[in-house]
């Protein structure tokens, strides 16, 4: 049989799930070809708020690359928008002018943001928040400007205003009502969100109603109805979405709010369908992905030729994806006369719980705080379950006495688990039985649940511990090194002490590793292990550890790697300066650049000929690339400023000196500064010392990366042997006690700081942590002079080669 | 007619650690596995921002991407879910000492 045609206009998650479910269904019945009017192939919308937020990357989030459309046969044109479907003759018409012929066509234009018409909203610095254009943007913005201003306060302008805080700007929150996201929460749960994100920085104008941007040609401030106004670099308008109707209405197709539809999603001209949140089903246009993917699932069952069951509409379920909250509503959110709530409200922990009940089935549920059961009472909701034999306790949970689990077992094998994807707690276990899976990495990939937000993830495990029993219920308890093996860290720090295990070959074997080689989790891990164990006598495994360790040099993006030479406390002289630059010449280094610890770096220089820069240098490695002392930032403090109270060069450059090259848990920065300014930015490191006049305050847990972190003062101290000594200890407990990759600041929120404060307040712990520490520091040699001087090192990781032809 | 261009000396090979070749516009690696087998892939990764593969981590017939932890197979050259993706193979031939990279 031919192929029939069949056109896509819309490259977006709800359209590509309808042709990801059509391909199950019916592989070879379709020509498909795809119109998307972004450069880019089928990518996470929902995620565009971790992307601004700074924990994932544009690439991450894209569900289907360029390989998927090619390996299913699907002929895709990005950049490209749809001007025109001429519905007589089945064909499109494109903005490039291309026509094609269509058997079968479908709308998944999505919707874009709502820009409120005000004076000035066409200026420059003036976005919405809907794709990855937005996101760069906004990105962009923040590099060069300080003040951010998002126009409602529902789902998305949160999400934005959070990002907005990442990337470093301040940034105040304007919403018309009193209460945030009022359509998901009730008052009590809105003020509770607004005091947490009050607390992470957000500063709210509530009951405002803007009139007017501000500005020349970029915008410079909002002003409202009621005379006041606040500066704005740039504003983000949240206000809502808007589906994208304008193609359907020019091609003479019934459009009100969405596109019309049926229950097959049919609109009202043959053979022209609308799918997702372009169309509109029973007066509800959905902005949720949930619903969006059931109608994706009837339609392709419909285009394949199979009768489905009708699209009867989604009931749907809200989370908003701000770190710090943990919030879930559906459905109705306000008591009336017609309902009865069953509420728990415990200020101290912060959770608040409310279920509407109406006819005795629940009508509505708003959970903050505390959100584990939102998938057993979305459930219960959905199936219109009658409630009235059960307790209030049984309904909900006071959340004192969770054991993992629990909710799991309870839930009836249609009880949603991922929203998003639609995947059932039944589809989850069916999946685990049949296909032995046992992490939540293979049920997403068998499955797809918790591949879109993510947030179903602690059920999935819940699942699989349920299901697996024992099996997986020690392994669900805590977290295991990868998954190549079911034990701990602490597990394998145990054995390899226990059983003298000396090699990370060993211990995978010894210990029944699932991959007999490992994997890059496992093996740097089991080399730190290994070497923070046997202290003084390890061999180092050069081949376990990631690349930069490895070539002991940062590689970049184009292969080339950057040479950054000890500095000690930041501190040089003439003669270094002038190695610096000659080699810097003769090699043409295409950057030089002045890094954030006060090093100097040099950029992009090709491996082959990394022993040679560094013999020409003749200085130590100074580590920027390891899971190590970085660098000890100093200021220039009593020796010179007039301000200094204390020699915080000299306390830098002993210190780097001393725990150089040492291997930890994750990276280490530090920080001396000779006097409460600070100069040396001391408060945000990993040890930052900030002189008084008696000495030096040591601040421990600080971070100046993605999750900012005041340091906490851990103690004082008043001579720098002084300082050595606690920074030796310290450091010795941190390397002992962490799991490899875990920065000082959350190992120090784990143990709590009062905690290490006790330990290490023994004078005797503090000298047996030292001479641990000192005997490890033994190990070490400086690894650029070792490259120099042996030839199979250099043989085996700086050298390229020309092959040699042999023609027959 | 076969082209045979002689890589290199199968003792030399370090185990578990790439060495980069270039023969005429491409750079190749070589990885001698622990199992005494020689792959040989192109020293390029498919991921979007591209990144070389020789100083990868190798597992078994797996070479984990430096630059962006991918895991790609040194048997077929396909990325490995939920990556997605194909790196180029070169088949090769052992002799005695002789490692030759086909044509």
């Amino acid at each position: 049989m031919e192929r029939k045609k069949l056109l896509m206009i819309g490259n977006g998650m709800a359209g590509i799930r309808t042709l990801e479910e059509l391909l199950k269904l019916a592989p070879d019945m379709y020509h498909i070809t795809v119109f998307g009017s972004e450069p880019y192939p089928n990518y996470n919308r929902i995620q565009l708020s971790t992307v601004l937020q700074g924990d994932t990357t544009i690439e991450d989030i894209i569900m289907n690359d360029w390989d998927w459309y090619q390996s299913n046969g699907i002929k895709l044109y990005t950049n490209e928008s749809i001007e025109k479907i001429d519905t007589e003759k089945k064909q499109v018409i494109s903005d490039n002018g291309r026509v094609i012929d269509y058997d079968e066509c479908i709308i998944a234009t999505g919707s874009r943001s709502f820009i409120l018409p005000l004076p000035g909203s066409d200026k420059k610095g003036v976005t919405g928040f809907r794709d990855i254009h937005d996101c760069e943007e906004m990105i962009k913005a923040a590099k060069s400007y300080k003040k951010a201003v998002v126009i409602g306060g529902g789902l998305l302008g949160l999400e934005a205003a959070r990002g907005l805080l990442n990337l470093g700007m301040e940034v105040d929150v304007v919403h018309l009502l009193p209460y945030l996201m009022e359509r998901q929460l009730d008052p009590t749960a809105s003020k509770m969100l607004q005091k947490e994100l009050s607390a992470q920085g957000m500063n709210f104008l509530m009951e405002k109603e803007s009139v007017e941007i501000l500005g020349d040609d970029r915008v410079t401030g909002l002003r409202f109805k009621d005379g006041s106004e606040t500066a704005a670099d740039l504003i983000v308008m949240a206000v809502g979405i808007k589906p994208n109707v304008g193609l359907a209405k020019v091609s003479g197709i019934a459009v009100k709010r969405g596109i019309i539809v049926n229950d097959f999603l049919e609109t009202n001209i043959e053979n022209v369908y609308a799918v997702g949140e372009c169309a509109e089903h029973r007066d509800m246009v959905y902005g949720l992905v949930a619903p969006l993917y059931e109608q994706g699932k009837v339609l392709a069952a419909f285009l394949a030729g199979k009768m489905p069951e009708p699209y009867q509409g989604s009931v749907t379920g809200t989370q908003l994806k701000v770190s710090g909250v943990d919030m879930y509503s559906a459905g109705d959110i306000n008591d009336d006369d017609t309902t009865m709530a069953i509420k728990v409200h415990n200020e101290f922990n912060g959770v608040y719980k409310k279920v509407l009940i109406r006819n005795n089935q629940i009508s509505g549920i708003v959970l903050y705080g505390d959100t584990k059961e939102s998938g057993r009472l979305f459930g219960m909701m959905k199936k219109e379950e009658d409630v009235s034999r059960l307790t209030s306790i049984s309904i909900l949970s006071s959340g004192c006495d969770h054991n993992a689990g629990s909710d799991v077992a309870t839930m009836s094998d249609d009880d949603l688990v991922c929203g998003c994807n639609g995947v059932s707690k039944g589809t989850i276990v069916a999946a685990i039985k049949e296909n032995n899976l046992t992490t939540i990495d293979e049920v997403g990939n068998c499955t797809n649940a918790g591949r879109s937000c993510g947030r179903c993830k602690s059920m999935i495990s819940d699942l699989l511990a349920y299901t697996l029993g024992d099996e997986y219920d020690q392994s669900a308890e805590k977290e295991t090194i990868c998954g190549c093996t079911q034990l701990s860290r602490d597990e394998v720090a145990a054995e390899i002490k226990a059983k003298s295990l000396t090699t990370v070959m060993e211990v995978m074997n010894v210990l029944g590793w699932k991959n007999e080689e490992g994997c890059s989790k496992c093996r740097p891990a089991l080399n730190y292990y290994l070497g923070m164990i046997h202290m003084d006598q390890y061999k180092d495994d050069r081949d376990s550890r990631l690349v930069n360790e490895k070539m002991h040099a940062n590689i970049q993006k184009d292969g080339t790697y950057t040479v950054l030479p000890r500095m000690y406390g930041g501190v040089t002289n003439a003669k270094d300066l002038k190695k610096i630059a000659e080699v810097a010449e003769k090699y043409q280094v295409p950057l030089v650049k002045l890094t954030g610890g006060q090093r100097i770096g040099l950029f992009g220089i090709q491996k082959e000929y990394l022993p040679a820069v560094w013999e020409e240098l003749d200085m130590p490695s100074g580590y920027a690339y390891g899971k190590t002392l970085r660098t000890v930032k100093t200021c220039v403090g009593a020796q010179y400023c007039r301000y200094g109270t204390q020699d915080s060069m000299g306390l830098g450059i002993k210190l780097e000196q001393k725990f150089e090259r040492l291997d930890t848990p994750h990276k280490v920065k530090m920080g001396v500064s000779g006097c409460p300014r600070n100069c040396a930015e001391a408060g945000i490191k990993d040890i930052g010392f900030t002189g008084v006049d008696d000495g030096y305050e040591v601040y421990v847990g600080g971070n100046g990366g993605t999750d900012l972190r005041l340091g906490d003062l851990l103690c004082k101290v008043t001579t720098d042997e002084e300082a050595l000594e606690w920074t030796g200890a310290y450091l010795q407990y941190y390397r002992e006690t962490a799991f490899y990759l875990e920065r000082t600041s959350k190992w120090l929120e784990r143990m709590d700081l009062e905690h290490i404060q006790e330990v290490l307040a023994d004078e005797e712990t503090r000298r047996t942590l030292n001479e641990r520490m000192d005997k490890t520091l033994t190990r070490y040699s400086e690894p650029w002079q070792e490259a120099i001087n042996n030839q199979d090192i250099r043989r085996k990781y700086y050298t390229v080669r020309e092959a040699e032809p042999i023609l027959k | 007619m076969v082209n045979k261009i002689m890589i290199a000396e199968y003792h030399s090979l370090p185990v578990r650690a790439g060495q980069v070749f270039k023969a005429g516009n491409e750079e190749i690696v070589l990885f001698r596995l622990t199992n005494g087998e020689v792959r040989a892939i192109e020293n390029h990764s498919p991921h979007p921002k591209g990144g070389t593969l020789a100083e990868g981590l190798v597992s078994g017939e797996y070479v984990f991407c430096p630059v962006y932890d991918w895991k790609i197979s040194l048997v077929d050259g396909k990325v490995q879910a939920p990556d997605q993706g194909q790196v180029k193979v070169f088949p090769i031939e052992v002799s005695e000492d002789h490692v030759y990279f086909m044509l």
